[in-house]
């Protein structure tokens, strides 16, 4: 199965419209944010080349650590309740018949809800006067108001993006789950295999391939997470809500200081750039260790 | 062992429907605002709508502004998803299959293009778009989607692809086949999974992206989502409305899930290859 896969330089022809597709809308733009971050824009006309000061101002702005923190602690909160949950519920969906079809369809509606949209409902559902999870809260006897206290708008923040995006990691490991081959069950069966045997060594490796998709997904969309925070919670109260984009958006948009930002922009790309390339050769490698145990599982 | 299984498949049950109702909860909290007055909504807390209201949807139904952007959003996100997977397919097969000069470059570059912080890159989409003439069509949102989409969609097929054995491959070849011959014939038919996962991302993405269809549309092409951020009225925000045009744009991607829910369900024949 390992074998290494032959060189052919012609492949390049299958994979040009792939390139022109995405160059098209990413070099330009890139190039010019580039532009941007080494010039001071006066105006329209008047434009200063600045050198790396935009650059130096962005690490050293105190603000921008915080807010940097802040989105750290909350795409890892993400990652840890999103990714156990969905390959939970990937487990626990059935398998085939009109349930099958009717759950994978409940599943994906949250998916599906614009991002503006999905604001707006827990703003609404959240309140203790009109909204349903907050006055069951109310009800229960917490102290909840995701306005007013800092804990319980980061907590609602979390819980919005859980529900909003498990789905996608569900999905993504239901697929995969459906695609091992019965003869793997079955001969885990004549071994005998526990669940979690089963688990841990038939499905958890043919898992690694979507589950990479998933925490790459996950991480770099909930690293760049916008709409729904500056809908729910604006940001607020004080800055417990504010993430990078936000802080970001504020310095671009609300005082226009274009250079600052698009060095903030860069900056910001090259964190993620960075935490992917970190994830991904982190999982590659848990992964061969993984099938590489799958190997070794006694086969009758 | 029996029992233990037993318990174990009505946990996982228990788990399913928990979750589910999670999910539902604040979809139904949305469906329950559409047939609210406005009053009704910000006054009461109401698990049924207590004066029953079709006001709401029959004002999306006769406002051009509104229903006008659904059809334009369902025009792009199409566009979208046809070039996103056409695209896709071949350049996925090329990186489950073969090496190449710069492969594994161009692979994660195609990646990189997902993680560009939206906010500050709209300036320069707006400029180029509006510069080479695209602002305000539909094919100029359908191009600017691709940037996230197809890098995704080439990361799905791709994963989807190398599942299935080289061997399968060279089988077709020395019988004789062509290369397009056995793509359509033969290996589409095994990813067909892949392929119904992929577009339906592809979909979503596109069906839900706010930041970028706002900034390059204005009027012609103005999607559902922007006339969404647009329901402030002199009386306050028309949560109505707002809850109706919600509920309204989850219906298109359910009947897109409802027909790629067998691709998902079935996966691909491998045992039987």
């Amino acid at each position: 199965m390992s074998t290494l896969k032959p060189v052919n330089q012609k492949a390049w022809l299958l994979v040009i419209p792939v390139v022109l597709c995405v160059a098209f809308s990413a070099i330009l733009p890139l190039m010019t944010i580039v532009n941007y971050s080494v010039q001071d824009i006066i105006s329209p006309e008047r434009r200063v080349f600045v050198g790396t000061e935009w650059f130096r101002t962005v690490l050293r702005d105190g603000e921008l650590h915080d807010a940097l923190l802040r989105q750290l602690g909350f795409s890892l909160a993400v990652l840890a309740v999103e990714i156990p949950l969905g390959i939970l519920l990937a487990l626990s969906m059935p398998a085939k018949g009109w349930k099958a079809s009717a759950v994978l369809v409940v599943i994906a509606l949250s998916l599906l809800i614009p991002w503006n949209v999905v604001g707006t409902i827990w703003q609404i559902f959240g309140r203790t006067d009109i909204g349903l999870l907050g006055a069951a809260l109310a009800g229960l006897g917490f102290d909840y108001n995701y306005t007013g206290s800092a804990v319980d708008a980061w907590v609602t923040v979390l819980v919005m993006d859980v529900w909003h995006w498990t789905p996608l990691v569900a999905l993504l490991c239901y697929a995969g789950l459906r695609a091992i081959p019965d003869a793997y069950y079955q001969a885990a069966q004549i071994d005998g295999a526990s669940r979690l045997a089963v688990f841990r060594y038939i499905q958890l490796p043919k898992l690694r391939g979507v589950l990479m998709i998933a925490v790459l997904l996950r991480f770099m969309d909930s690293f760049m997470i916008y709409t729904e925070p500056f809908v729910l919670t604006g940001g607020g109260p004080g800055n417990a809500t504010t993430f990078l984009s936000q802080y970001l958006t504020q310095k671009a948009v609300g005082q226009f200081d274009l250079g600052p930002a698009a060095a903030f922009s860069i900056v910001y790309f090259l964190i993620i750039l960075l935490m992917c390339f970190v994830l991904y050769n982190w999982m590659q490698r848990a992964g061969t260790a993984g099938s590489a145990g799958s190997e070794d599982m006694p086969h009758a | 062992m029996r029992d233990a299984q037993r318990r174990a498949a009505y946990g996982r049950a228990i788990f399913l429907v928990a979750y589910l109702v999670f999910a539902v909860l604040p979809i139904y909290w949305m469906l329950n605002m559409s047939f609210k007055s406005n009053e009704e909504i910000v006054s009461t807390l109401s698990l049924w709508p207590n004066d029953f209201t079709l006001d709401h949807y029959k004002t999306i139904f006769t406002d051009a502004s509104w229903y006008s952007g659904y059809v334009n959003s369902m025009i792009y996100v199409a566009m979208n998803t046809v070039i996103s997977i056409t695209v896709a397919l071949p350049a996925a097969y090329a990186f489950s299959r073969y090496r190449f000069i710069g492969d594994k470059h161009v692979f994660f570059w195609l990646l990189t293009n997902r993680m560009t912080p939206p906010a500050v890159f709209l300036l320069p989409f707006f400029q180029l778009y509006t510069t080479i003439g695209l602002m305000d069509t539909h094919l100029g949102v359908a191009l600017a989607h691709l940037v996230f989409n197809v890098p995704l969609a080439v990361w799905i097929l791709e994963g989807f692809m190398s599942g299935v054995p080289r061997e399968i491959d060279e089988t077709a070849y020395v019988d004789g086949y062509s290369f397009p011959r056995f793509f359509l014939t033969i290996f589409l038919p095994l990813i067909k999974a892949g392929v119904g996962v992929a577009a339906f991302f592809c979909f979503m993405f596109s069906w839900v992206e706010l930041l970028l269809a706002r900034t390059l549309t204005s009027v012609n092409a103005k999607p559902i989502v922007a006339t969404m951020t647009r329901t402030v009225s002199a009386s306050g925000m028309d949560w109505g409305v707002l809850a109706a045009a919600g509920v309204l744009t989850i219906v298109p991607g359910g009947i897109v899930i409802w027909f790629v829910r067998h691709y998902i369900a079935k996966g691909f024949a491998m045992g039987r290859v």
